[in-house]
């Protein structure tokens, strides 16, 4: 129609001169222009009726808008400065530690043959004692610097002794992954090591621990780790250390002793993750290592003294499971440790009258835990370890060897150890752990009840 | 000839548009505490940054370990998008302690906290561990009121341009877009939720109050006697006898919480029990994980 009104149009003007028409074709296009104007003026009115709509839309939006922002500017309180506690002071957290210990065997008989114990290995005290109690005070020193450290309040022989047991400075964002930390500290050797005592998943240490390290090896020294910049952690560190704690000690030269170690890392899924470490702690100067040697019922009157070489390998693995990632209530952790010593030097025995007894010694220890902790409801966790032991010394004279500690009695020490945990809360822990110790050939069944407090500020959430 | 001199040009521009836009877009590297900041980070930043959230919704933000992988993602974040108020106090200072990277640490532009930006509700007057775990800078969940979201927005972007200052106009315009649809969304929901005001809700764990306060619902219990606390058989049949006597509307708790209690008194009360997502699902949108939220409250809703 249209293309037909077109021509007719075009003819018309064309044909101006000859303006001849039909009276019916006139009739017609009056028709059609008619038609045209009346569905043209229906969708004219539909249209500004539409256009009103929406503006009447656009105002309830903008009127809306507006109380929205106005809305928002009411609830725009401004941020309150953060309230920080005690501002500047020392992040404060106390650690209470009480325990009551039963034992079948007397604990001043305690030996783990093949090991000679130094340090505070051992049993620890029979009945009513508080444990190992700690104040722990940390801050960012600036916005380069963090420092922390922890005074420990353990009961030796009736005597309340003071130990700083760490006391670290500590780069805070370095930058490319580095952290250095000089002073006292835990050492990263492996994994259980970094954690304090409190922390721990039993009252006691794995009796590699306890035959080591004396059940854990702290040092002064400088510490240098690097986290590599990679989705799987991959953590690489070094420390050098004075090596006048145990059980290096006695060395002079200013770095008596180092470690290296390696730990990788990650999450399978949502609800496992992992962590593999291996490390190494190596002393090559140690003059005069001084342990607890052989008893013979009375008190020993010759304390064993090593001067040598030593070196320790070792390899960890923790694997850690909570259904969908949180660890409320359910958890469960399985961590094994396996610990080696070499060692090349000599043996004396101190206080034997001249000259010393004395014998080389070529040391070689080893031992491992595993041990699983499950979390089943969310204030109540058991868990179950085991501990295994194996030494194999040699020397030119073994009844020296056997004075001091360090003849293995043809036995494997080995302990199976059970606890039950009741969590109220996130800050106080009791526990109930039973022993079965079979360290020395006279088994001991050994009965813990303890108490972990932790007071002040929140601690750290350790993987 | 002309073709090729042609040719040429033509590539020179194009390898010096792709630096340009790679230098433009070099994405940001972005380590969000929980679900909702990431998912308001993805929004505000968009294709400018690759977030990583490091809990999901179905874990309690504050009982998270400073996992390996968790120290291996903040390693390489250039900024961390966090909630702040001590509610990752556990984990949060250990992974930044350990991770060795200068962007993130307190103090720097690449830590934001979101609570540092509004206003908090609950803030404690007395500080006392016997209270429960309280938080002392007041209640930290404040992701459930979406007008301090908005806040949290603004405050991220002007953040982000900070870190990010070559991409200031991208920020500016996803910001402008975000606002827009979230004032809208607030005024669907704010009409959807008329019939929520003045409800009476009992909830396992105090971490709903700025849900509470937006639609002005009204708390008459709270399972867990104290904040972090898991609910006692005594103080459960104390919340029955007190429900009996002054009944409420719903149940409330949270999909990371042990549901058994909430469950137990709702077979003692015959109210109807909401598990409500306290955060959005991986990659979920604010909008869309609101829209879930108040769409599972309103079918609670007898």
């Amino acid at each position: 129609m249209r293309q037909k009104l077109l021509i007719t149009a075009i003819a018309a003007t064309l044909c101006h001169s000859t303006p001849v028409l039909a009276d019916s074709e006139t009739e017609a296009i009056k028709q059609e222009l008619d038609a045209l104007k009346k569905t043209y003026g229906q969708a004219i009115t539909a249209l500004e009726e539409r256009l009103r709509k929406a503006e009447t839309n656009a105002q309830q939006a903008n009127d809306k808008a507006e109380k929205i922002a106005v809305k928002l500017e009411q609830r725009n309180t401004s941020a309150t400065a953060a309230p920080v506690q005690n501002s500047f002071n020392p992040a404060i957290s106390l650690i209470l530690d009480g325990r009551f210990a039963s034992f079948d065997n007397d604990p001043e008989d305690y030996e783990l043959p093949g090991f000679a114990l130094g340090n505070e290995a051992g049993l620890g005290e029979k009945g009513l004692s508080i444990g190992h109690s700690e104040l722990i005070m940390s801050a960012n020193i600036d916005d380069k610097f963090f420092g922390q450290m922890t005074l420990a309040f353990a009961e030796h022989d009736g005597e309340t002794e003071t130990e700083l047991e760490e006391a670290f400075i500590q780069t805070l964002g370095l930058g490319n992954g580095l952290t250095i930390k000089a002073g006292r500290f835990l050492s990263a050797i492996s994994y259980l090591n970094q954690q304090h005592t409190h922390v721990w998943n039993f009252a006691d240490a794995p009796l590699i621990y306890r035959g080591l390290f004396g059940d854990q090896l702290i040092d002064d020294g400088v510490q240098m780790t690097w986290i590599a910049p990679t989705d799987t952690f991959l953590e690489l560190g070094a420390e050098l250390l004075s090596g006048s704690r145990y059980p290096s000690s006695g060395s002079t030269n200013g770095i008596g002793a180092w470690t290296a170690f390696t730990n990788i890392g990650g999450d399978i899924g949502i609800e496992h993750s992992w962590q593999l470490g291996l490390s190494h702690w190596q002393a090559d100067d140690i003059e005069g290592r001084e342990s607890g040697g052989h008893m013979h019922g009375d008190e020993a009157a010759e304390t064993p003294s090593f001067s040598g070489k030593s070196k320790i390998d070792a390899l960890s693995m923790v694997y850690k499971w909570a259904p969908n990632g949180s660890s409320q209530n359910q958890h469960l952790t399985l961590q094994f440790e396996y610990f080696e010593r070499k060692e090349n030097g000599d043996v004396s025995m101190l206080g034997s009258g001249s000259p010393l007894e004395m014998s080389t010694y070529a040391g070689h220890q080893e031992g491992w835990y595993a041990q699983a902790v499950y979390k089943f409801k969310p204030q109540w966790q058991a868990g179950f370890r085991y501990d295994w032991l194996d030494s194999n010394n040699r020397g030119s004279d073994a009844d020296v060897l056997a004075e001091a500690g360090l003849d293995n009695e043809g036995l494997n020490p080995q302990r199976y150890s059970a606890t039950l945990e009741w969590l109220p809360s996130e800050f106080s822990r009791l526990r109930l752990q039973y022993n079965q110790d079979e360290s020395y050939e006279k088994t001991d069944h050994q009965l813990f009840l303890q108490y972990t407090m932790s007071l002040g500020s929140h601690g750290a959430h350790q993987f | 000839m002309i073709f090729l001199q042609w040719k040429k040009t033509y590539s020179l521009a194009v390898l010096f548009l792709t630096l340009c836009s790679n230098t433009v877009y070099a994405q940001l590297n972005i380590f969000a505490c929980e679900p909702e900041w990431a998912a308001l980070t993805r929004t505000l930043a968009g294709d400018a940054a690759t977030v990583y959230s490091a809990t999901s919704a179905q874990q309690d933000p504050h009982h998270i370990q400073a996992r390996p992988s968790l120290i291996a993602k903040v390693r390489r974040a250039d900024m961390l998008v966090c909630t702040g108020a001590e509610l990752e106090v556990g984990w949060l200072p250990l992974l930044l302690r350990k991770s060795g990277n200068a962007n993130i640490q307190p103090g720097q532009a690449g830590y934001f906290m979101a609570t540092d930006h509004v206003s908090l509700l609950e803030k404690p007057s007395v500080l006392d561990r016997s209270l429960g775990d309280i938080h002392a800078a007041g209640n930290p969940h404040i992701h459930l009121d979406p007008y301090r979201i908005q806040q949290v927005a603004r405050a991220l972007t002007s953040r982000l341009i900070t870190v990010d200052p070559a991409n200031k106009l991208h920020y500016r315009e996803h910001l402008e877009g975000f606002s827009l649809e979230w004032a809208k969304a607030i005024t669907q929901w704010e009409k959807q939720t008329q019939t929520l005001r003045g409800k009476r809700i009992v909830v396992a764990h105090n971490n709903w109050v700025y849900l509470e306060e937006w639609l002005g619902l009204k708390r008459v219990a709270v399972l867990e006697p104290k904040p972090g606390i898991p609910p006692s058989s005594s103080h459960l049949s104390k919340v029955l006898t007190q429900l009996k006597q002054n009944p409420a509307d719903m149940i409330v708790h949270s999909s990371y919480q042990n549901d058994k209690p909430a469950l137990w008194l709702a077979k003692k009360t015959s109210l109807p029990v909401v598990v409500l997502p306290f955060s959005g699902a991986d990659k979920e949108s604010l909008i869309h994980w609101f829209d879930r939220l108040l769409g599972q409250l309103l079918s609670a809703d007898p």
